[in-house]
């Protein structure tokens, strides 16, 4: 991972799903010069260069030849921006699709994905915004460094990360074979010619595409952690759900459920994926007790990789919530008394016959009392490990944008090895592939390199 | 005794290739030095490996060079092989290497060093260091006489509290036989320095009338020789050159090396010092890589006056009768006869995190260090420290300015910023692969990236630089007018680009777009192009390379920027960093140790993230408003 101070960062600066509407707003040195790349204005004459500061422009984004979206795009430049810098705002007209792939064609161009807080940093560094609004950004910087990167690192953990480090070792491989030949020419290594490592690379930008690919089909990010709300009727489980798919929380997609009658809500709880199957008998009749009902959350709890149990607090323990309490045992559950608000007659001791006293948790979906103490733990069973998703589900967009980045580098490198550059130059490019990949888990890329070479070839006086 | 024996601005501690570069540096721009050495016969010399340059290592050479230093011109004078390597690789890592005659260099460095003003050159041992009030006041010999100077250059190379071994022989000696030096090492320990112990070693010398090289593969110079001095370009040097030959390890050799490996010091425990990955000894190649069923070595001449051959790649410290049967199984070598035995040596050197980019110690002001004192090895990056440790001990002497060389500048800049920013627990070692911006830091342009500061420090002529000037100018005049040029398409160029397997051209193109053409160059376009300018041989190459990798060389461009924008922020030497609540502690004791001069500087500290730069940023950001609301108020 590099420092970055200075260069051009671009960031979807509405939240995801909140309407319409979504802008990309991109900040530093080449944004002018990005934007000139993808955008046609609808006046064909009127070149990107020519823009007024301060101004709106009706035109067209452009991936290459292909249309991405039509778009209102405002020029302005610096000092007189939010971060000092030239700013560029896209404002797309598309839905979320066509934000996220106006994004990506500015990545394409030269923007960096920014981090969280990235533009308020700079907006402060360079003088523009006052103490007072800068507050919070360190905290935020924190949160990055260290719960942050332990998360990224155990998000990582699984398919994707085996993905990358594959990926990063063979391009590590290639480049200290490249490397040792140049330090050390008198010796005899095997080292690679450029065919070979144009072989390699692209072996290895079929992977990416492939896995980037997964991303585009929806896969990765709809296959959240498949959730399932079981309660016998009347104790709340459409509140919950509804708090949970809320205006304020990041709806990723809804589309009608292929299977059965179920629909499926797709919700992110602090970066966690989840799917959440809210079944239609649930929804349209309330017979869940009735046998067909009870072998419904059976089918339901064996096939979900987690079960939200709702319980209403406020009326006593019947049988019928001992009986979903039976069913998910030794299942991933937690316990959700509800309506704490409305009193409490039921004991938590009750409870903790079927499942552990941490899995317990008293709220008020209606009020949105303790929704905040399920997130945390939610939380920490994921990042324990006790909760395991289906393969390769988490990979984030930033994820993706990085494996985007890595590929393109990769594709130079083939230009380079067809226009007959020599070794060293591709380098380069293995070396940009190789960081983008590092960006992921945030590392550096040190000495592994030189490690890379006396861990790999024999050389010497 | 003691008594004041003289009173100089720059003293230098050794005459190796840290020390001759201080030296002749420091008493060119115009300060009085004087030199010291253990042997007045052993002036820059070689005890290891005869030759110069090689990957990256030619590349510090040609930058040495450019600043106005010795090693390349003496060099030019004393080589008797020369080759440029890697040169299908690309344009930035074309190494020179040639091979020396020893005591040759060794001869002519010593002329050039007696033959320089206000530069002294004397035989005593150096052995305390006399500091006041944190700022050094001079040296005392061995015989008690004490020389004032401004500021001292430490260049002892390794001879510290050195030891050579080989089986359990043990020789409390530097290389070469030459005596160690013992009480500086420990003076150094009274003014707080961390001290490392690194370990090195050489192979076997051998008489050459005991070689049949009728069985080994010989290796010739190149016809074209390229010399290392710009000072030399466009001048042909003239040099009977002698070869070189290769033969290799084989089953029996790799098998007397296992079963005797227990009698080695090094698997003993014997040697504690921390051996380099990137010069290991051969028992170590075999022990590390099992797979190998043969390794390279070659038999390189160690002068003309002289029949012993340098075994490169048998450097050992196994026993001496061990290493006798060991050569004898190679090719070519079965009757060979030793005229030195293989050894490893141990020496103390520092904790380079001591120095600033200046090479002056944090601690003591006017104290310089260089070489292999500081961790690294190879003459090379020797003689490059030497060189700005010379300058900078002048320039404060003089009460000028000091100079640094940044990452983005040269070699020279990435191997002192590693050696000071991270610190190094092995022999540091040059390599290409630790230059970040390669492309631009190209052994064909070191006198365009560097000699505007050898000039300005007064270390290149008004001659050369105006030369230099030309050069640029010339260069990039042709290269503006390349773009303006059209070629018309016609059967006499069609049949050149065919030939040199090119597309054919149907409609006229600009010259600029043709040379790009990777089977395309400049020179070989000269009769389609009628107005060309008369240009000399290296402004030539600087054309073609520029132009034919624009494209890389604009994006490495663009990233010096952002590096350039980094460094510019910069940080206040004394600043206290546990004063910035938010930084990690690891990052507070790191910032606090090397004291970084900038941004940049501190985000190459090894333990310090990108976050804690952030938080850094944001720390001092947040001081400076407040201080201008105060200011306002």
């Amino acid at each position: 991972m590099r420092l970055n101070l200075g260069d051009t960062i671009v960031a979807i600066a509405t939240p995801v799903g909140s309407g319409g509407i979504g802008i990309v707003r991109i900040s530093g040195d080449d944004s002018v010069k990005i934007l000139s790349k993808i955008f046609k204005s609808v006046n064909d004459n009127k070149k990107v260069e020519k823009i007024k500061s301060h101004t709106i422009n009706y035109g067209y984004i452009y991936d290459g030849d292909k249309l991405v979206d039509e778009v209102l795009v405002s020029v302005m430049k610096a000092p007189k921006t939010y971060t000092k810098e030239d700013v560029v705002e896209i404002n797309c007209h598309g839905g979320i699709r066509a934000v996220n792939k106006v994004l990506e064609t500015v990545i394409k161009n030269g923007g960096r994905l920014a981090d969280r807080g990235e533009f308020t940093k700079r907006g402060f560094l360079n003088g523009r915004i006052d103490l007072s609004q800068a507050e919070g950004i360190i905290d935020i910087i924190n949160a990055k460094t260290d719960l942050g990167h332990n998360r990224a690192i155990k998000i990582l953990e699984g398919s994707l990360s085996n993905a990358i480090k594959e990926y990063r070792e063979e391009i590590l491989l290639m480049i200290a074979n490249i490397e040792v030949s140049i330090d050390y020419p008198e010796h005899e290594l095997e080292h690679e010619n450029n065919l070979e490592t144009e072989k390699k690379t692209k072996v290895l930008i079929k992977k990416m595409e492939k896995l980037i690919s997964n991303f585009d089909k929806g896969k990765i990010i709809r296959e959240g952690i498949s959730t399932v709300i079981l309660g016998k009727p009347n104790v709340g489980k459409s509140s919950l759900l509804n708090n949970l798919v809320g205006e304020d929380k990041a709806i990723v997609t809804d589309i009608k459920g292929t299977t059965r009658d179920a629909i499926v809500e797709y919700i992110n709880i602090k970066d966690i994926p989840l799917k959440i199957i809210d079944t239609a008998g649930i929804r349209n009749t309330e017979d869940i007790i009735e046998r067909k009902g009870v072998e419904k959350s059976k089918e339901y709890a064996k096939e979900a990789e987690l079960c939200f149990v709702v319980i209403d607090i406020s009326e006593k323990l019947e049988d019928e919530d001992k009986e979903v309490l039976k069913i998910v045992k030794g299942k991933k559950v937690i316990v959700l008394l509800n309506k704490i608000d409305l009193g409490k007659k039921v004991e938590v001791k009750e409870i903790e016959k079927y499942v552990d006293k941490e899995d317990i948790i008293e709220i008020s979906a209606k009020k949105d009392i303790g929704l905040e103490k399920l997130f945390e733990r939610l939380e920490e069973k994921f990042f324990d490990g006790d909760i395991d998703g289906d393969e390769e589900i988490y990979i984030s967009n930033r994820h993706k944008q990085c494996l985007v980045k890595a590929k393109m580098s990769l594709e130079t490198v083939i230009e380079s090895v067809n226009m007959g550059m020599e070794e060293d130059l591709l380098v380069i490019d293995l070396k940009d592939s190789y960081d983008s990949l590092l960006e992921i888990t945030g590392e550096n890329l040190g000495d592994n390199i030189i490690d890379k070479i006396f861990s790999e070839f024999c050389l010497g006086k | 005794m003691s008594y004041i024996a003289d009173d100089v601005d720059v003293i230098v501690v050794g005459a190796g290739h840290a020390g001759c570069e201080a030296g002749l540096a420091s008493a060119r721009i115009g300060a009085n030095t004087i030199m010291f050495t253990m042997n007045l016969d052993s002036v820059a010399l070689m005890p290891c490996n005869p030759n110069v340059g090689g990957s990256s290592k030619g590349h510090l050479v040609k930058e040495i060079d450019a600043l106005g230093g010795e090693m390349g011109k003496n060099t030019d004078k004393t080589f008797i092989q020369s080759r440029m390597l890697n040169t299908g690789k690309g344009p930035a890592v074309y190494s020179l290497r040639v091979q020396v005659d020893k005591v040759a260099y060794t001869i002519e460095m010593k002329k050039t060093i007696e033959n320089t003003e206000n530069l002294i050159l004397k035989q005593d041992e150096v052995t305390n260091l006399i500091i006041e009030d944190k700022k050094i006041v001079g040296v005392q010999t061995v015989s008690g006489a004490i020389y004032k100077s401004k500021s001292v250059v430490l260049a002892t190379g390794t001879y510290l509290n050195a030891k050579c071994l080989h089986g359990s022989t043990v020789i409390n000696s530097g290389p070469n036989g030459l005596a160690m030096s013992i009480k500086l090492s420990e003076s150094l320990d009274d003014i707080g320095v961390k001290k490392y112990r690194f370990k090195t070693g050489s192979p076997a010398r051998v008489d050459g009338r005991t070689i049949d090289y009728s069985k080994m593969d010989r290796q010739d110079g190149d016809e074209k020789i390229v010399p290392f001095s710009f000072e030399n370009e466009n001048i042909k040097l003239e040099c009977e050159q002698v070869p070189c030959y290769l033969t290799y390890t084989n089953e029996e050799t790799h098998k007397i090396i296992n079963d005797n490996l227990s009698r080695s010091p090094m698997y003993s425990g014997e040697i504690k010092g921390v051996a380099t990955r990137y010069c290991p000894s051969i028992e170590d190649k075999i022990v590390r890589f099992k797979g190998k069923d043969r390794h390279q070595v070659f038999v390189e001449p160690e002068g003309l006056n002289t029949n012993e051959m340098y075994i490169q790649g048998m450097s050992s410290s196994l026993p001496e009768e061990v290493q006798i049967q060991m050569y004898r199984t190679m090719k070519g070598l079965e009757n060979c006869r030793f005229t030195r035995t293989a050894y490893a040596i141990e020496y103390d050197c520092i904790d380079s995190t001591a120095l600033k980019l200046t090479l002056e110690f944090k601690e003591v002001d006017g104290l310089y260090s260089a070489g292999q004192f500081n961790g690294s090895s190879g003459y090379e990056e020797a003689a490059a420290q030497g060189l700005i440790a010379g300058i900078n001990a002048c320039n404060k002497a003089l009460g000028k300015e000091s100079i640094i060389v940044d990452r983005s500048e040269g070699y020279i800049g990435v191997l002192i910023d590693d050696l000071v920013t991270k610190g190094t627990e092995e022999p540091y070692r040059m390599m290409t692969s630790r230059a970040e911006y390669r492309l631009l830091l190209r052994q064909d342009n070191a006198d365009i990236r560097l000699s505007e500061k050898g000039y300005k420090v007064g270390l290149i002529s008004e001659s050369r630089y105006n030369r230099l000037l030309e050069k640029i100018k010339n260069v990039e005049e042709e290269k503006e007018r390349l773009k303006t040029v059209t070629v018309p398409p016609s059967e006499k160029l069609n049949n050149l680009l065919e030939k040199v397997g090119s597309t054919k051209i149907n409609t006229g193109i600009k010259l600029n777009d043709l040379i790009k053409r990777p089977e395309v160059n400049y020179e070989m376009l000269e009769e389609f192009d009628f107005n060309r300018l008369p240009l000399k041989e290296s402004e030539k190459e600087q054309v073609n390379i520029q132009i034919k990798y624009e494209g890389y060389i604009s994006r490495q461009l663009k990233q010096v920027g952002q590096f350039k924008k980094l460094e510019s922020k910069k940080l206040e030497e004394n600043f206290d960093y546990d004063q910035v609540e938010n930084l990690r502690v690891e990052a507070k004791q790191k910032l606090n140790k090397i004291k970084p001069e900038n941004i940049g500087r501190a985000s190459r500290i090894t333990g310090v993230s990108p976050a804690d730069i952030s938080v850094l940023l944001i720390f001092l950001e947040k001081a400076r408003q407040e201080k201008s609301k105060k200011t306002d108020a």
